[in-house]
């Protein structure tokens, strides 16, 4: 990591690969109202997706906007975290991964709300507040689904131990980001703490830990959301709404 | 000018309108506006409605910026803002908590009925603004403009 540019990129990257993978969901969730809120979370990750990517093409100074970064760079080049990409699974594979996600981007947001660089500041300050409900949308259904029945708490642990060893490449040091993923640790451990004991549901104990994102290393699976991502605009150059 | 997806309100009433300046040497307009959500997928809508409205009062040329910060909250929907949403069957938004942790309305009215025995059916609605609620005294649907 190298400042500011890499930082955006990757917080932009986190965001866009997550609005992709949420709106898969999009006439296929188990009902209706969720239907329509994993949608909703899915365009709220692609909104603040538009502004970081936009504000990392400034950055970069190499005259490339938002979609080209979204819709022209090869998996290699993007910087999301593994967690992002990673297939939905069931319900519960999804809600852990949305969980960990909302638990680890409402304390960056409020952290970059507060940093120096004042357009960051601007995004992090809008986006916090759409996190909260993020966060609060997971959480429930962690916990609805892990205090639930037999059934759902076995699937809801199985989901936390496939999903967790890949939140840990989420709060790599990068003492020189404008806000170091590392503080971000303890209100992560808190949030997680909190609800994982409502939802009578406990953390793998194996110290396995991928990662790879940041640096462009990423699973087979980001390869092949890029390409149904992308096609429409590589096969159209210069396409638009 | 109304809102594109909650037609009974005006961008002002809603506070997304921040500013209108005129430059007074050139007479060039600039309107200042800030989304609800940072995904709201009216801004193209309420763009275009802005430099038509002001086209047909003669400003071409008019500029129309957007802003992200100060974020916009629903404490800046006006009360007449929030009249109109109730009489339109959409319950106002409770005023945001100041601690700037967003946490949810536990009691809110029916638009319908008046009543505050009504349960949340899902905390995301049709548009990025809303969630949907039904009172159990009326037994109606309704949409509730989320605090933020």
């Amino acid at each position: 990591m190298n400042g500011p540019f890499d930082f955006t990129l990757g917080l932009g990257d986190d965001a866009l690969i997550a609005a992709q993978r949420l709106a898969e969901w999009t006439t296929r969730a188990p009902e209706m109202e969720e239907d329509v809120a994993l949608a909703n979370i899915a365009l709220d990750q692609l909104g603040a997706a538009r502004l970081l990517l936009s504000y990392a093409g400034e950055l970069e100074g190499a005259g490339r906007d938002e979609d080209a970064l979204a819709y022209l760079r090869d998996d290699r080049e993007f910087r999301n975290a593994l967690l992002v990409e990673l297939p939905n699974g069931d319900f519960a594979v999804t809600m852990a991964k949305l969980f960990f996600l909302a638990a680890y981007q409402l304390p960056l947001y409020a952290a970059l709300a507060g940093c120096a660089d004042e357009r960051l500041a601007a995004i992090g300050a809008k986006a916090r507040k759409e996190s909260a409900y993020h966060l609060d949308h997971g959480a429930l259904w962690v916990k609805r689904l892990g205090d639930g029945t037999e059934e759902s708490h076995r699937r809801m642990q199985a989901a936390v131990d496939q999903v967790w060893p890949y939140t840990h490449e989420l709060f790599a040091a990068d003492p020189t980001a404008p806000v170091d993923p590392a503080t971000l640790r303890p209100a992560f451990d808190e949030t997680v703490g909190a609800v994982l004991a409502e939802a009578t549901l406990t953390l793998p104990g194996s110290g396995w830990a991928p990662a790879g994102g940041r640096t462009g290393v990423h699973t087979e699976h980001l390869a092949f959301l890029l390409a149904e991502m992308q096609v429409l605009h590589r096969a159209h150059p210069g396409a638009h709404w | 000018m109304v809102d594109p997806e909650i037609r009974v309100i005006t961008i002002d009433e809603l506070g997304i309108l921040r500013a209108v300046e005129e430059d007074p040497a050139s007479g060039r307009v600039t309107v200042t506006i800030t989304p609800t959500y940072t995904g709201c997928p009216a801004m193209d809508v309420i763009r275009a409605d802005i430099r038509r409205a002001l086209a047909v009062a003669g400003h071409t040329d008019a500029e129309v910026r957007t802003v992200f910060s100060p974020p916009w909250s629903t404490d800046w929907i006006s009360d007449g803002g929030r009249a109109k949403l109730a009489a339109a069957g959409i319950a106002p938004p409770a005023p945001v908590p100041a601690a700037g942790v967003v946490s949810l309305t536990l009691a809110v009215r029916c638009p319908q009925c008046g009543s505050p025995e009504t349960e949340q059916v899902s905390r995301f609605g049709s548009t990025a603004c809303k969630a949907l609620w039904r009172c159990r005294s009326c037994s109606e649907p309704f949409d509730h403009l989320k605090a933020l």
